[in-house]
C-alpha cells in the first residue's frame, strides 16, 4: 500500500491508534473508556498484522526478509527495514507483549488515560522499529527515541520516587548510547554507509574494531543492563507502573542483547573474541552479586528486577561464548525472560493493585484466598528458577552448555546463579503466598477477576509450551545463528593466519 | 568566476539589500508622518519587506557564485542559505512582538525599523568578502541590536542590558577591527581571496595574533565561551520578543561570519585557527550544560543554552571539511527552529497582564495547556538531541564531520556534555509533565500561534523527510571550497 511494506504498517499502525485517542473528545469518563478500548484494538491489530508478517516470514532462510528500503537522508542513509533469525522472534514479542500491558493498565491508571496510551502506542512503534531497522542510524534513532516515552511513562504514573527514576533512567541510557552514536559515524566513514547488510560484510580493521566495540559495549551494557551499570533498573522497575515494568523487562532489556547479536557480534568479530574473558567476567559478578542482592530486598519489584539482571548475566554470557548452544541459549533465554518476567510483574501488579503496596512483609498466606493466582505465580517462579519443563529452564541450560564448552570454570561459577536464583525465587513465593493469612488486610483479598485470568492464562501456557516444546523458536533462530557462527569461524581464522604469518613476512 | 567590468557594480545580487533598504527608507518616512498611529503600518509593512526578500533570495538562481561591489560582496549558495535563515529569523521576531510591545505599552514603529535595519547588516556579514564590508555589516547590525536591547526605556533591567551589550560589543568590535588591520599589514590585503593567495602555512606571528583578535570579535558576537559574559545578562535583561530576536537572526549571521573569514579567507593556516575553535567550542559546550544546571529564570536558561548550541555548531566548523560546514549550515536551521519555538511559548507565559519567567511556572502546564507543552516538551528533547527530534539530526551531522576529522575527543567531550544538558532540559519537561498544575495562561497571541506551528512542524517531522534541508546545507558547503 503506498509503496509500503507490512514493517512499515508495523511502525504506522500504532501510531495512527495514538493519533485517534488524541482526537478523542466528551466526558472524562466516556473518553477514558475510550482510549482504553482503542488502544486495546490499535495493539491487537499490530499483533495479527505481526502475525501476517510471521507467516510470510520463511524461518529456514539466514538472509533478511520483508526486506524495504525508502530514499531518506541520503542515499547512503536509507529508511531501510526487514527482519531475520534474530529480530523476528523479539518483534513478535513485543507485538505479543503489548496487549497484556494494555489490559494490566485497564483499571490502574485513572489519571490522564489519553496521555498514557498514547504513550504506549508511541514506544511501542519505536520498539518494532528497533527489531526491524536495517541501517544504523535508522536503529539508533528508534533505540533512543523510546527513551521519550518510557520516561514520561514513569514520571507522570510512576509511585513516589518517580522523578529520580526517571531522570536516572534516562540520562544513564543517553550517556551509553552517545558513545554508540559516534561510533555509528566511524563505521560511516569507513564503510561509506550505515546499511547494515552491508556492514556485516566488511570487516574492520583490529584496533578499530576495539574502540567500535568499546563504543557499542558502553550502550548495550547500560540497556541490558550488565553489572556495574545496572543501578537504574531497579529504581526504573519499583517506580514504573505495572505495564511499564513488563515493558522495561520484557523488550527494552532485550535491546541491549539485541544490540551485540546484530552489531557486536558479527560486525565486530576479533573484538568480540579479544573482549570476551571481561564480559564473561562481568556476566558472573551480575549472576552471583544481583541473585544475592536479589536474597535481600523487602520490595517484591526491587527482587524481580535484580534477578532480572542476573539472568541478563546468563545471557551475555551465552552471546559471547561465541558457540552455537551458548548463543541459541542466550537468544531463547532473551524470549523466555520477556515472557516470563513480564507476567511475574503483571503477578506483583495484580496485588498491587489490591493493596498498594509491594513490601513483602505486607503479604503472606495468600493462597488461602487466591488459589487461582497462587498456581500462575507458581508456573513464573518455577520458570524464573529455570525448572526442566518451564521455558527457562531451555534457555539457561543451553547458556550453560555453550559457556562449559568455551570456559568451565566460568560455567562452574554460573552454576551458582541457578541455585541462588532458586533461593530467592522460593523464598519470596513462600513469604508472600504460603504461610497463614493472619494480616487483617487481606481477609477480604480476592482471586483473580475475568480480565486478569484472561491477561495470565496465555502466558502460563506459553511458559509451559516452550520449556517442553522449544523446537519452534529455536528453529527460527537455527539458520541466523549458523551463518553468525560461520562469519565469525571465518573472521577469527583469517586473524589467526595473519598473526602467524607475521613473523614469517618479516 | 565571471564578473562584469563596467562603471556601475552588478546590482543583480545586490537586489534583497537594495528591497530591504530602500523599503525601510519609506516606512521611516511613513512613521515620522503619521507618529504612532504608524505602528500596525510599518509593522505589516517591515514583515512584508522581510518575506520579499526572502522570496527574492530563494529563488535566486542556484549554484551561482558572483562577486560585485569590486569583490567585496559575494553572492553564492552559503549566503543564500544564511541569508534565508537571518530573514526568518527578523520576520519571526516581528511576529512574536506584536502582542507583547502592546500590551508592555512600548508599541512603537522603530522597532520594526531597527529590526530591518539590523537584519540589512546581516545579510552584508554573510555576504561580505573582504575585512571591510564584514566590518561594516557587523556594526550596522550591532547598533541596532543596541538600541533595542533596551527598548522598554522605563525598565531599569531594559536599560541596563542595552548599556551592558553596548559597552562589550563595542570592545569586541574593536578587537575584531585589531585584528582585521594586523592582517591587513600583514598580507597588505583585506579582499578574503586577497589574503588567501598571500598566507601560506607558515604564517609569522603577526598573522597569528590577528587571527587570535578576530577570532576574539566573532566568538562575542557568537556568545561562545570565553567572550559569553554579556549573554545571560543582556537576554534576561531585554524585552523578551528581543531577546527571541538575538537568539535567532543574529546569531545565524555571526556564525556565517565566522564561517567566511575562517574557510574563506583563511583555509591554508587551518592548523592555527583550529586549536582555538577546538577550544572555544569545548569551553562553550562545557559552560553551557554546567551553568545551565542552576537557573530558574527560563531566558538565562536559553541564555546558557545558546552558548552550549554555540559550542556544538563550532564543532563543524573546528572540522574545517565540507563536511563540517555542511553540518554548521544543518545546525543553524534546526537551532533556529528549536530557539523559536521555545520563545514563542516563553512569550505565551502571561496571566492578567504579568509575564512570567521561571521555570516554575511552566509547572503543571501539561494540565492547563497540553499542546503548548507538548510543543515545549518536544523543543527540549530536541534541544537535549533525542531522535527522532530535529535536533538530534543536527548533532549527528557535526559530530560526525569532526569523526571524519580525527576529532574524537572533541566528539566525546560533546555528546557527554550532551548528556549533562540533557538534564536541564528534562528539568523543564519534568515541571511540565510531572508537577502540580497552576492556573492557566491567557490564551496565546496569533503571532506566537504561528511562529510555533511553523517551528513545531520542523522539529517534529523533520525526520520524515530530512533530504531537502540536508540538501540545501550541502550546497551551501560546497560553495565555500
Amino acid at each position: 500500500m503506498f509503496g509500503l511494506g507490512i514493517l512499515s504498517g508495523l511502525l504506522i499502525v500504532p501510531l495512527c491508534g495514538a493519533a485517534f485517542i488524541l482526537t478523542l473528545r466528551g466526558d472524562e469518563e466516556s473518553v477514558k473508556r475510550n482510549a482504553r478500548w482503542a488502544a486495546l484494538a490499535t495493539t491487537i491489530v499490530t499483533f495479527l498484522l505481526s502475525l501476517v508478517a510471521w507467516n510470510r516470514f520463511d524461518p529456514s532462510s539466514p538472509s533478511f526478509q520483508l526486506v524495504e528500503s525508502h530514499a531518506w537522508i541520503t542515499e547512503t542513509i536509507r529508511f531501510k527495514l526487514g527482519l531475520d533469525g534474530f529480530s523476528m522472534p523479539l518483534m513478535l514479542l513485543t507485538t505479543f507483549l503489548m496487549p497484556f500491558c494494555i489490559g494490566a493498565s485497564w483499571h490502574s491508571i485513572d489519571t490522564r488515560v489519553k496521555e498514557y496510551f498514547v504513550a504506549f502506542l508511541v514506544l511501542e512503534t519505536t520498539m518494532i522499529g528497533v527489531f526491524c531497522a536495517l541501517d544504523l542510524v535508522l536503529f539508533y534513532l528508534f533505540f533512543e527515541a523510546g527513551l521519550i516515552p518510557m520516561f514520561l511513562i514513569i514520571g507522570i504514573w510512576g509511585g513516589k520516587r518517580r522523578i529520580y527514576a526517571s531522570f536516572k533512567f534516562f540520562l544513564y541510557t543517553l550517556l551509553g548510547s552517545v558513545l554508540m552514536l559516534l561510533a555509528i559515524m566511524a563505521m560511516y566513514w569507513y564503510a561509506g554507509t550505515t546499511d547494515i547488510p552491508t556492514l556485516l560484510q566488511t570487516r574492520f580493521p583490529a584496533h578499530m574494531q576495539t574502540w567500535l566495540w568499546l563504543a557499542f559495549f558502553a550502550s548495550f551494557a547500560v540497556k541490558m543492563p550488565m553489572w556495574p551499570v545496572h543501578t537504574w533498573l531497579p529504581d526504573a522497575h519499583v517506580e514504573a507502573p505495572t505495564a511499564g515494568s513488563v515493558i522495561l523487562a520484557g523488550i527494552l532489556l532485550k535491546m541491549g542483547g539485541y544490540g551485540f547479536i546484530r552489531i557486536s557480534l558479527p560486525m565486530l568479530p576479533d573484538a568480540s573474541h579479544e573482549f570476551a574473558p571481561l564480559v564473561f567476567a562481568l556476566s558472573i559478578i551480575a549472576i552471583i552479586f544481583t541473585s544475592l542482592t536479589a536474597m535481600m530486598q523487602t520490595d517484591i519489584k526491587k527482587l524481580i528486577a535484580y534477578s532480572s539482571v542476573a539472568h541478563m548475566g546468563f545471557v551475555t554470557l551465552g552471546l559471547f561464548t561465541l558457540n552455537e548452544q551458548g548463543i541459541q541459549g542466550a537468544l531463547f533465554l532473551m524470549i523466555s525472560h520477556g515472557i516470563v518476567s513480564g507476567a511475574l510483574f503483571l503477578c506483583v501488579g495484580v496485588v498491587y493493585d489490591r493493596m498498594h503496596t509491594r513490601e513483602i512483609a505486607a503479604y503472606g498466606g495468600l493462597v488461602k484466598r487466591m488459589p487461582l493466582y497462587a498456581a500462575a505465580m507458581m508456573v513464573f517462579t518455577m520458570a524464573n528458577v529455570g525448572l526442566p519443563g518451564t521455558s527457562g529452564f531451555v534457555g539457561e541450560f543451553l547458556a550453560m552448555m555453550g559457556a562449559f564448552k568455551a570456559n568451565p570454570t566460568v560455567a562452574f561459577f554460573s552454576v551458582f546463579g541457578i541455585i541462588l536464583s532458586a533461593g530467592y525465587a522460593l523464598w519470596l513465593y513462600a513469604r508472600v503466598i504460603y504461610g497463614k493469612l493472619e494480616k487483617p488486610s487481606l481477609q477480604g483479598i480476592l482471586d483473580l477477576d475475568t480480565r486478569e485470568k484472561i491477561i495470565l492464562a496465555p502466558l502460563v501456557a506459553l511458559t509451559i509450551y516452550y520449556g517442553v516444546h522449544p523446537a519452534p523458536i529455536l528453529d527460527v533462530f537455527a539458520p541466523s545463528t549458523e551463518q553468525l557462527m560461520a562469519g565469525i569461524r571465518t573472521a577469527l581464522s583469517n586473524t589467526q593466519t595473519a598473526a602467524a604469518a607475521l613473523p614469517l613476512a618479516r | 568566476m565571471p564578473t562584469v567590468h563596467s562603471v556601475l557594480p552588478t546590482l543583480a545580487p545586490l537586489i534583497p539589500e537594495i528591497i530591504l533598504s530602500v523599503g525601510v527608507m519609506v516606512l521611516i518616512l511613513y512613521g515620522a508622518f503619521r507618529g504612532e498611529r504608524s505602528v500596525e503600518g510599518v509593522n505589516v509593512g517591515a514583515l512584508i519587506l522581510l518575506l520579499l526578500a526572502l522570496f527574492v533570495v530563494v529563488s535566486q538562481a542556484p549554484g551561482i557564485k558572483v562577486t560585485t561591489l569590486s569583490g567585496a560582496f559575494i553572492q553564492d549558495s552559503f549566503a543564500k542559505v544564511m541569508k534565508a535563515l537571518v530573514l526568518l529569523g527578523s520576520a519571526a521576531a516581528i511576529l512574536l512582538s506584536r502582542d507583547y510591545f502592546q500590551r508592555e505599552r512600548i508599541d512603537r514603529f522603530e522597532y520594526p525599523i531597527l529590526i530591518v535595519l539590523s537584519t540589512i547588516g546581516m545579510m552584508v556579514m554573510v555576504s561580505a568578502n573582504d575585512l571591510i564590508a564584514l566590518y561594516l555589516g557587523l556594526e550596522l547590525q550591532s547598533l541596532a541590536a543596541y538600541v533595542i536591547a533596551s527598548f522598554h526605556r522605563d525598565d531599569l533591567k531594559s536599560t541596563e542590558a542595552g548599556l551592558k551589550y553596548f559597552v562589550l560589543g563595542a570592545l569586541s568590535s574593536g578587537m575584531l577591527l585589531y585584528g582585521s588591520s594586523l592582517i591587513y599589514g600583514f598580507t597588505g590585503t583585506v579582499s578574503f581571496p586577497g589574503i588567501v593567495s598571500v598566507l601560506n602555512e607558515n604564517a609569522g606571528f603577526g598573522i597569528v595574533l590577528g587571527i587570535v583578535f578576530v577570532a576574539a570579535g566573532v566568538a562575542f558576537k557568537m556568545s561562545a565561551v570565553p567572550f559569553h559574559m554579556w549573554t545571560p545578562d543582556v537576554y534576561e535583561g531585554s524585552p523578551t520578543p528581543v531577546t527571541a530576536f538575538f537568539a535567532s537572526a543574529p546569531k545565524m549571521a555571526a556564525v556565517a561570519m565566522t564561517v567566511r573569514v575562517f574557510i574563506g579567507a583563511l583555509p591554508d593556516v587551518t592548523a592555527i585557527w583550529q586549536q582555538i575553535i577546538v577550544f572555544i567550542s569545548i569551553a562553550s559546550m562545557a559552560l553551557g550544560s554546567f551553568a545551565a544546571i542552576g537557573q530558574r529564570n527560563i531566558k538565562r536558561l536559553m541564555a546558557y543554552s545558546s552558548i552550549g548550541n554555540i559550542g556544538y555548531a563550532l564543532i563543524g566548523l573546528a572540522s574545517g571539511s565540507e563536511e563540517g560546514i555542511r553540518g554548521v549550515v544543518i545546525y543553524m536551521i534546526i537551532y533556529l527552529a528549536m530557539t523559536l519555538g521555545a520563545f514563542a511559548i516563553i512569550l505565551s507565559m502571561r496571566r492578567r497582564n504579568e509575564m512570567f519567567e521561571t521555570i516554575e511556572d511552566l509547572s503543571g502546564l501539561s494540565r492547563t495547556h497540553p499542546w503548548m507543552a507538548f510543543c515545549l516538551a518536544m523543543m527540549m528533547f530536541s534541544l537535549a538531541g533525542i531522535p527522532p527530534l530535529a535536533g538530534f539530526f543536527a548533532k549527528f551531522y557535526v559530530f560526525a564531520a569532526a569523526i571524519k576529522a580525527g576529532l574524537v575527543v572533541l566528539a566525546v567531550i560533546g555528546v557527554v556534555t550532551s548528556v549533562v544538558g540533557a538534564y536541564y532540559y528534562l528539568r523543564v519537561v519534568r515541571i511540565m509533565y510531572f508537577d502540580e498544575p497552576k492556573a492557566p495562561y491567557e490564551a496565546m497571541p496569533i503571532g506566537s500561534l504561528v511562529v510555533l506551528t511553523l517551528s513545531s512542524i520542523v522539529v517534529i517531522l523533520f525526520w520524515l523527510l530530512p533530504a531537502p534541508l540536508v540538501g540545501a546545507a550541502g550546497a551551501a558547503a560546497k560553495s565555500l571550497f
